[in-house]
């Protein structure tokens, strides 16, 4: 059955105009960053460095409390405050500023400044535009606000039954749960009831997020004589739904020009930013000059955009006599937080790839989102997917242990083979290619795992506990815009364009311009860029300059997240150099009189195919700015030498009505082994690194350097997040870790002091060069990685890891536990 | 309440009227206009901010601008230029020792400290050197890896000289 519901997908043709395998110049190299120079003598343009005149500063007011009803506030004293401009409460900013942008449906409202009633930790009550911020946060010290509090919801399974003045937003109804749906995805009763064995395990991932050194931070301007805003914002997506925050500001999008500044990291907590650049444009209107706001450290974790996911699984893994694994279910509740920015998109994440590298055939996933007094779930750096790698790598290495089979020969028996892509997986979605026994292969290999078997054997002889992980994981790229609503019971706005658009200008001299439509993030969008144009017209990459557009001039452009930006700045590129390209022979093929079939481009210049006659592109480029007549009156030669283009999504189909097939919408695969070998010891419950493997394919790799700098940055995030991290609550909503001596993120001597990287190369048939998405995988496959070795380790004891993240005084803990038994 | 701070960084004078609470970080950054020292946490945690004051590294987001009066300050801007960058600046640049760049004056005070007083230091020793300091996006094995390239750029720097 399942057979014939395959038969009658179709796959749309692919779009693919440069293949991979060609002789290629620029792309693989190990280019040093184009970014680099400029950041490493400090001259990078971040939020912060910005500075427009007669500039306020602004500061926030937040709640103490984690639920509770605004009664009153007085701003006399901080308006009396010389130094001080203005004093906004939520009522005073909700009659000129709306609610914050929502892709939640149906949306939860949220305002920039609480309106009535706070709902988290951290949320701002109040906003202060002041001469300076140490003004503005003087004046935030004496808004005296009276509050009554409100029953608290701190936990996720309690959340569930929360009634009445528990709840918090009662306009959506007398609950707290944001969205519940059940999703079967081909035939998953029957395979439960067919199932030889049922492994069942209970997960908990925990909220952490992505903390960037940079916290969100805007300058705004209104200019009262256009009735226009300028804000400058370390934000993403600006140029796809940048145009929200005008509507946020009750002015039409052409009143409102977005200027991004470099982003001192983002992993997707900087990707569609609003409460920082709503509050500092509301205040500009205010005070009619422009107005930098600029989270603190304890703002940003406590109301920033973008906490990360926190769920809580319970799980059932069937397999049959011959020990394949053929269906899972999943029972789990996500704690969202007291907003809803992006509906369950973390969900739709997670089911673009929850059956692994594995031919598991079918999957019930019961979704339950929970609203809590947290602060709102966002985005980073998996996006939820990275839970589900997790949670399918914990039961896969559960069912070896329950029924002692060999952790990388049970996973071998049930990958997907090479020769059976593209394939679809029970969700609808399609993997467009893979070679998972290569990469766990490689792994295997470089990681020595026979002698570490046995070095292994012979320290536990002495006591010590030695643990080999495994994790054989998917890292999904290249996200299309279905995923946003197709969960959704009420789907909301069934957007389906996803695009990344380039301009490309060639100036009189020659030199290449390349216009982004995303910003620096922390990632190497330059680099990129530069890489791909000098490879596609054969420029020097000295010759290719990368500046960023803002709104204004801006394309249509998705900008970075779900490991997209450089897949989708490649298609625009070859877009927009094939257009540039045609021009060059059209010009050249004139001033040459050769057919344009008979040149091609070397080394920056228009050569005649087979010849030493040719003509510089430098030359070219001159007659084409100010030379017109040299060419006939017609259309084509008319005067310039650039492009525009816009580069939709390579490969995305609409879900079914019914949902139980979801599309396509998360297609260009990748994969990664990683095996960790770690001790542990069992008195304090420190974690030591003995030698660590990372084995990734993300395809046609562009820069080996800048991949392998993902690998190792994500890996230790994941070590965070699998040993250290989280934002802690306690019962009352009152958040403890508010500082980074309470929010513990790995320092050199946390992580492994040598993440030896591997690529394995299985290009991708629908991208251009067979590119795939490659700069979350550290992340994605580190925490079930390092879950397993702890077990390995300590298998001597019987310690299971269900939860994360295992510090030092929980795996105490559990050790002591085992012990006692 | 303002007072008269008048701070000597990279070896050129920096006046202003300030209050006392000013912060080093908020001197440099907003009153000298030296944007390269980055602020991450504010309350000295993180390392971002880390400048030299008399030749050893300090937070200057735990420092007030008035305390450094008469002391000699140092950052990043004291290293090389673009065009023209410093071994340690090199080091970086060859061995993607940086993605965002934000941490990254911090750890460049951190090893140019380091290589005064132990100019061929071990790559535990370097580890050792950099610990303090929080880095989001390289893992800090490619800084390390880059700390050290810088020693052996100096090592040729000094060869070629001495030839």
């Amino acid at each position: 059955m399942n057979v014939k519901a395959k038969a009658k997908k179709s796959i749309p043709a692919s779009r693919q105009r440069e293949v991979p395998g060609q002789d290629l110049k620029w792309i693989g190299q190990n280019m040093k960053r184009v970014e680099d120079p400029r950041l490493l003598v400090g001259e990078g343009e971040y939020a912060d460095d910005i500075a427009l005149a007669n500039m306020l500063h602004a500061a926030v007011l937040a709640s103490p409390h984690a639920h509770a009803r605004i009664i009153s506030i007085d701003v006399s004293k901080a308006l009396a405050l010389p130094g001080v401009h203005a004093v906004m409460t939520g009522e005073e900013v909700a009659k000129v500023t709306g609610p914050l942008p929502c892709f939640g449906s149906p949306p939860v409202e949220q305002r920039c400044v609480a309106l009535g009633k706070v709902r988290h930790v951290g949320e701002p009550v109040a906003i202060v535009a002041a001469d300076s911020r140490y003004i503005a946060e003087d004046a935030v010290g004496l808004i005296e606000v009276e509050y009554e509090q409100l029953p608290v919801v701190a936990d996720l399974r309690e959340a569930v039954h929360a009634k009445g003045a528990a709840v918090l937003h009662p306009e959506r109804g007398d609950n707290n749960i944001a969205l519940q749906r059940s999703f079967k995805f081909g035939t998953v009763d029957e395979d439960f009831a067919n199932a030889k064995t049922i492994v069942k395990r209970t997960l908990r991932w925990p909220r952490s997020g992505a903390q960037p050194l940079e916290t969100c931070g805007a300058v705004a301007d209104f200019n009262r004589g256009s009735g226009k805003f300028t804000v400058h914002c370390n934000t993403s997506m600006y140029n796809y739904v940048g145009w929200l925050w005008a509507v946020s500001l009750n002015v039409p999008a052409h009143k409102l020009n977005i200027v991004p500044t470099m982003a001192g990291g983002s992993f997707g907590s900087k990707l569609f930013l609003h409460k920082v650049p709503i509050i500092a444009a509301t205040l500009a209107r205010k005070t009619g000059r422009p107005v930098k706001y600029l989270e603190d450290r304890l703002e940003n974790l406590s109301s920033c955009d973008h906490h990360g996911s926190d769920r809580y699984y319970e799980c059932e893994l069937a397999l049959d006599a011959d020990n394949n694994m053929t269906a899972l279910k999943c029972d789990v509740i996500d704690d969202y937080g007291a907003y809803f920015q992006f509906g369950i998109g973390h969900h739709g994440n997670a089911l673009s790839q929850i059956t692994g590298p594995y031919k598991i055939r079918s999957v019930e996933a019961n979704i339950t989102a929970v609203l809590t007094n947290k602060c709102q779930q966002g985005a980073y750096r998996g996006f939820g997917s990275e839970v589900s790698n997790f949670v399918l790598e914990r039961m896969v290495d559960a069912a070896c242990d329950e029924l002692n089979l060999d952790r990388l020969a049970f996973r071998r028996q049930n990958f997907i083979k090479k020769a059976e892509f593209p394939y679809f997986i029970p969700t609808g979605n399609l993997y467009d290619s893979g070679d998972y026994e290569a990469v766990m292969d490689k792994a295997v290999g470089m990681l020595d795992l026979e002698g570490w078997r046995k070095k292994q054997a012979e320290a536990l002889k002495e006591g010590r506990y030695i643990g080999i992980g495994l994790a054989t994981c998917q890292e999904r790229s290249v996200f299309s815009s279905t995923e946003f609503w197709s969960l959704n019971n009420v789907p909301g706005f069934t957007l389906t364009s996803s695009a990344e658009g380039v301009s490309v200008k060639l100036d009189a001299l020659g030199n290449a311009v390349v216009k982004l439509q995303a910003p620096f993030w922390g990632n190497s969008p330059e680099t990129m860029a530069v890489q791909i144009l000098a490879e596609q017209l054969q420029l020097a990459p000295s010759a290719i300059s990368v500046a960023y557009a803002d709104t204004d001039s801006g394309l249509s452009g998705t900008g970075p997240g779900g490991s997209r930006y450089t897949v989708m700045i490649a298609g625009a590129l070859v877009g927009a150099s094939k257009i540039i390209r045609n021009k060059l022979f059209l010009l050249a093929g004139h001033l040459l009189q050769a057919g344009k079939d008979k040149l091609e481009l070397r080394d920056g210049k228009v050569m005649v195919k087979g010849t030493e006659q040719g003509m510089s592109i430098a030359d070219i480029a001159m007659q084409a700015h100010f030379f017109r007549l040299s060419f006939p009156d017609e259309p084509e030669f008319d005067t310039g030498l650039d492009a525009n283009y816009t580069y939709d999504h390579p490969l995305t189909t609409l879900p079914s009505d019914d949902r139980t097939d979801l599309g396509i919408f998360y297609p260009i695969m990748g994969h990664m082994c990683h095996m960790p070998v770690i001790e542990v010891d069992i008195e304090t419950g420190k974690i030591t690194f003995l030698d660590y493997v990372a084995v990734h394919d993300c395809g046609t790799i562009v820069n080996p350097m800048t991949l392998a700098g993902h690998v190792r940055g994500g890996t230790a995030q994941g070590v965070g997040t699998a040993l250290y991290e989280q934002y802690d609550y306690d019962e009352q909503g009152q958040f403890r870790s508010g500082s980074y001596a309470d929010y513990l993120m790995p320092k050199v001597m946390e992580v492994p002091p040598n993440v030896r990287v591997g690529h394995v190369e299985t290009p991708s048939p629908f991208t251009e060069y067979g590119i795939k998405g490659g700069g979350e995988g550290g992340r994605m496959g580190t925490p079930p990685a390092l879950a397993g070795a702890i077990e390995d380790a300590l298998r001597p004891l019987g310690v299971r890891i269900d939860a994360l993240p295992v510090t030092p005084s929980k795996l105490r803990g559990l050790i002591r536990q085992a012990q006692a038994k | 309440m303002k007072t008269s701070v008048s701070l000597k960084i990279n070896g050129k004078s920096y006046q202003d009227d300030v209050e006392p609470r000013t912060l080093l970080s908020d001197f440099i950054r907003h009153h000298a206009g030296l944007k390269g020292t980055h602020v991450g946490c504010e309350h000295g945690v993180c390392g971002a901010c880390t400048v030299m004051i008399d030749g050893k590294t300090a937070r200057s987001c735990l420092a007030f601008a008035v305390q450094c009066q008469d002391h000699d300050i140092t950052t990043v801007e004291s290293l090389g230029t673009q065009e023209e960058l410093s071994p340690l600046q090199q080091g970086f640049w060859e061995k993607h020792g940086l993605q965002c760049g934000y941490c990254t004056s911090g750890m460049l005070m951190l090893a140019t400290e380091l290589l005064e007083h132990n100019p061929t230091p071990t790559r535990d020793e370097i580890r050792e050197a950099i610990s303090g300091n929080l880095c989001r996006c390289t893992g800090y094995q490619t800084i390390i890896d880059s700390i050290a390239r810088a020693v052996e750029i100096k090592a040729g720097t000094a060869l070629e000289a001495a030839e």
